[in-house]
């Protein structure tokens, strides 16, 4: 059954880590639905959120071939009911008639976002949440004019102590 | 501590790595390289083009099991390197590969003979540096050494940007190599070998398919004491062909597209399947889901990511291919169900028979009785490589291999041309061991120009030439698929080949009958300059048995 996977991996933070891993994606025919990638605790580690979608098996694939790769410290899905996931989209607005901005400000409180610009014919939304909540909110205001998206992807973490360890890389991968 | 220079440390590095010898071209890029070379004490094989580099490099890694090391400038050097590299990546060969790239002040300017080293070895190698300064070179080499040998073995890259190789610094070189990302163990993991090993207990009709992955890990004792232990036939992979003597009365020789008769029936017989060192290919499995679709599958493998790849494996035991054998053996309880397992290797033994049987009589001067002839000219530690197409299959089929790491040839990419080099490294890991390429004509003409390399480095090995003038692999599927359309297979004129091995200052003789054979064969094992031996034979034989691409191995063509 396909369904939704989140992937988090702890990697080297060093030129050619993200073209490694992008490359295996590439070459093995796994599709990315978002991928989101920043420092981590430790200026030489970054951490990789990624999404993709597909049945056990193909998920089981794409860990097993990450946890091959040698900048990959670490890597494991996370469970969705046990882990807190948010992504951040920019939205631009076209301001058509004067009532449109208070009408914007109030979706954005609604959905707990915030404006960030405003200028007199457009205003920028930052809305931080899950997808879901990024794509009610898009649809909401697509009556508006939307200029411009920027969304980070998912970024996620696992609820509780539960942690990804940089120590253990799971033995005897190779 | 010491101040030199980065090319210097390098070639220092290497010998620390316990490298006595490396396969390469100079170019623009490695010039500080090679000028250091000469200093080093280390012999240095001079190619006539890079692929042949690598495949040296290759053959001498899969014949002695140490990593084999090859040099080559930057952009079309590299370039040139590629197919070598992608072929040891597919054959878990372990090649050290060190090219010479352009001054780092030039990466990107798309300057002369620039090349994106690192892009385009990231998907064909196990890793891959680009040390950006003099100083971190040591490391970097104790590093790919350390990763290219360990785990499941394959090439890594060291690309050098040429002021890096110029450089001088404070060099200080590691005793200890630590990689976070990368802890090979093997150690198997006791639960799966409990598992495996009671289905292997229960099992009435057992057999055991090994790869490559018992020739790396030199697992072919414990394969050979587990096998007797079981009384399980045993049947290989082409990449695995030898890794258990073919003549052990358990051998079944390969299994697959071009597997023997007897190894492609037992093995959809089997009801139990310890599947070691493989990475189930289609060549191997031929259709996946018609593949051992009612037994039960073991799949031991170093590497977990092929666990699983192909096909689900009932039991999965991630480790070493020794150590899972070992524990394997040390688990199983034996069953007193001796009268059915003795039948089931019955069963085998007389399906060998009757193969064997049927070929016995062979008086034409063709592929098979070729193969087996020189099988009984040839010493049983004899190095044989092979070209690419039908030499290579009947190779697989009728020369019967017996020690490791003694049939060497190109078994997940498929190079033409990777035999006759790979035949030059070999030598060189075991000069005193006889080693023979059995050819095609057209892979041989793809790096025939190693003959100069054979010549002048005084590398004496045999080239035997199944010459038929085509490229007679598509030839034969043109025959089987195409309605016999040929379509750019027919390479009309090739050179005289003993005119061709003279010139070059080799020898060279034709054959036409056993006698022949056998008389040019010993003169050539004796003698201390390459030998080929061109052996005509008709452009309509064919590799028999054949299972068609798609097919399981159960639907098999021309069984006799």
């Amino acid at each position: 059954m396909e369904r939704s996977f989140i992937i988090s991996a702890i990697v080297e933070h060093k030129p050619g880590v993200l073209h490694k891993i992008a490359n295996m994606f590439s070459r093995r025919g796994f599709n990315i639905d978002s991928l989101s990638v920043g420092e981590t605790v430790g200026p030489d580690l970054a951490r990789m959120t990624i999404t993709i979608k597909g049945d056990e098996a193909t998920a089981q694939q794409v860990i097993k071939q990450l946890a091959k790769l040698i900048d990959v410290i670490n890597v494991g899905t996370l469970d969705p009911d046990r882990t807190v996931q948010r992504e951040l989209a920019l939205i631009k607005l076209k301001i058509g008639k004067p009532e449109d901005r208070s009408m914007i400000m109030d979706y954005t409180n609604i959905f707990r976002g915030r404006i960030i610009d405003v200028s007199t014919d457009s205003v920028v939304v930052e809305i931080t949440g899950t997808p879901d909540k990024m794509n009610a909110f898009i649809s909401l205001s697509a009556s508006f004019g939307i200029l411009e998206i920027a969304r980070t992807g998912i970024t996620a973490l696992s609820r509780g102590m539960g942690s990804i360890q940089i120590e253990n890389k799971s033995e005897g991968i190779w | 501590m010491a101040e030199m220079s980065g090319a210097k440390a390098l070639l220092e590095s290497l010998k620390r790595e316990k490298v006595n010898v490396v396969f390469g071209i100079p170019g623009g890029a490695n010039l500080p390289i090679y000028d250091a070379l000469i200093d080093s004490g280390i012999r240095h094989i001079l190619c006539r083009h890079e692929q042949s580099a690598a495949h040296m490099a290759d053959g001498f890694a899969r014949a002695s099991g140490m990593a084999g090391v090859c040099f080559a400038t930057s952009g079309p050097g590299t370039t040139n390197l590629v197919t070598g590299i992608a072929n040891a990546q597919m054959d878990s060969s372990p090649v050290v590969a060190i090219t010479g790239q352009v001054a780092t002040s030039f990466i990107g300017k798309d300057a002369f003979q620039e090349t994106d080293t690192m892009g385009i070895t990231t998907p064909i190698t196990k890793y891959n540096f680009q040390p950006r300064n003099a100083n971190e070179i040591p490391i970097v080499v104790k590093k790919a050494f350390y990763i290219a040998t360990t785990g499941r073995p394959g090439p890594v890259v060291i690309d050098i940007p040429k002021d890096v190789q110029n450089q001088e610094a404070e060099i200080d070189f590691p005793k200890k190599v630590d990689i976070r990302g990368y802890k090979p163990n093997g150690e198997p993991e006791m639960e799966g070998v409990k598992n495996g090993a009671k289905l292997l207990a229960d099992a009435d009709r057992p057999m055991i398919l090994a790869g490559g992955g018992i020739k790396a890990s030199q697992a072919h004792q414990s394969l050979q004491r587990l096998a007797e232990f079981l009384n399980a036939p045993v049947a290989t992979t082409f990449m695995g062909k030898g890794c258990i003597p073919e003549d052990h009365p358990l051998s079944l020789g390969i299994v697959g597209m071009h597997g023997t008769p007897e190894a492609n029936t037992l093995i959809l017989e089997a009801d139990v399947l310890l599947a070691i060192g493989v990475r189930l290919s289609d060549r191997t499995t031929g259709n996946i889901d018609e593949f051992c679709s009612n037994a039960k599958i073991i799949h031991a493998d170093i590497d977990a990511a092929e666990v699983g790849k192909n096909r689900i494996a009932d039991v999965s035991i991630i480790g070493d291919a020794n150590k899972t054998l070992n524990k394997l053996a040390a688990s199983v309880v034996r069953k007193v169900q001796k009268g059915k397992k003795d039948e089931w290797v019955k069963r085998a033994e007389q399906l060998k028979n009757e193969r064997e049987i049927s070929e016995s009589g062979d008086t034409a001067f063709a592929p098979r009785l070729i193969l087996k002839t020189l099988r009984k000219l040839l010493p049983r530690n004899t190095i044989v490589t092979t070209e690419v197409g039908q030499n290579q299959m009947w190779a697989g089929l009728f020369f019967k291999s017996y020690l490791p790491r003694t049939f060497i040839s190109s078994g997940g990419l498929g190079t033409m041309g990777f035999g006759f080099p790979a035949s030059l490294g070999a030598k060189i890991a075991k000069p005193s061991v006889p080693v023979v390429d059995i050819a095609g004509d057209g892979s041989f003409m793809m790096t025939e120009n190693s003959l100069g390399t054979s010549v002048v480095e005084k590398i004496p090995v045999t080239v035997v030439v199944l010459n038929n003038s085509m490229l007679g692999m598509p030839a034969q599927w043109q025959r089987f698929f195409y309605n016999r359309r040929y379509s750019a297979v027919d390479l009309k004129r090739i050179p005289d080949l003993v005119k061709l091995a003279s010139s070059y200052g080799a020898q060279g003789v034709r054959v036409s009958s056993v006698e022949e054979l056998e008389h040019a064969v010993k003169t050539a094992l004796k003698s201390d300059v390459t030998t080929v031996i061109d052996v005509p034979i008709s452009p309509e034989e064919d590799v028999l048995p054949m299972v068609s691409p798609g097919n399981g191995l159960s639907s098999t063509m021309g069984v006799t």
